[in-house]
């Protein structure tokens, strides 16, 4: 079966967080996520795929299967060129907000995935690196 | 632009949300719910997501919105049909939508609505 191993989106409307979720849900039942692991990885990448649209003023999102120990996996790479993030710890805490949103998409995200990297500075974007495994 | 339709039923709105929304579509369909709260003067707002596979911070809070305006404009709000995935992940997503009453399915959400009309039809008589 020939199946698309990695792939990359745009982020830039709106609209593009919904082909994000749809495309993360496809890679996750090509690599046979039960339907609890599927729904955890889509949400996560939701809340990361609005904040590149609205906070990061558009981005990329890439993914890729992956495989360690004999386990599979799947990553994604959020990553956008705003603003970036001044304090990477207060922007993990729950409910801390620059916006009118909840505060919760960082915090939240990481807690329905396996591995959680957020990288950024002030003027030089953000990416968001998460895994979640089988 | 996409809309999600909104059936009215006796003192009862229902809204079957059969598509990803993206975040403007659910804007809509809070600003839309509450205009025709107002307009109808509906008592009850039942709400299906059995549809939803997912459902992430925003459409929760947009959930949670409907529902304290609702009960400002004196209706109740009804959840029902969500599925089991969704509801694990929004526990471990760390959102609670408080306030908002919950049901299994359709029926058992409109008989908890009709039931709070009931009561409310005998709060009027007395």
């Amino acid at each position: 079966m020939a199946e698309a191993k990695s792939d990359r989106l745009p982020l830039v409307r709106e609209q593009d967080v919904v082909l994000a979720r749809q495309a993360i849900r496809k890679a996750a039942q090509q690599i046979g996520f039960s339907i609890v692991d599927q729904t955890k990885i889509v949400t996560a990448a939701s809340e990361l795929a609005r904040n590149a649209v609205v906070h990061g003023g558009g981005g990329s999102m890439e993914w890729e299967a992956v495989a360690r120990d004999g386990r599979t996996g799947l990553r994604l790479t959020v990553a956008d060129k705003g603003p970036g993030i001044e304090d990477t710890t207060l922007a993990m805490k729950d409910g801390w907000t620059t916006g009118s949103g909840l505060g919760m998409g960082l915090p939240g995200a990481r807690r329905l995935v396996n591995e959680f990297k957020l990288v950024s500075k002030p003027g030089q974007g953000t990416t968001v690196t998460i895994t979640r495994w089988k | 632009m996409e809309r999600i339709p909104i059936l009215r039923m006796g003192p009862f709105l229902l809204v079957t949300i059969q598509v990803d929304m993206d975040d403007r579509v659910a804007v809509q369909l809070q600003d839309d719910l509450t205009g025709m709260i107002s307009s109808t003067h509906a008592s009850g707002v039942l709400i299906d997501i059995s549809a939803l596979e997912v459902v992430d911070s925003f459409i929760g809070r947009m959930i949670g919105n409907i529902s304290a305006m609702s009960r400002i404009l004196d209706a109740s709000t009804v959840l029902v049909g969500m599925r089991p995935a969704v509801a694990i992940t929004l526990v471990e997503l760390g959102l609670t939508i408080p306030g908002v009453m919950t049901a299994l399915n359709v029926e058992r959400g409109m008989a908890m609505l009709n039931a709070l009309q009931d009561e409310r039809n005998g709060r009027g008589k007395k």
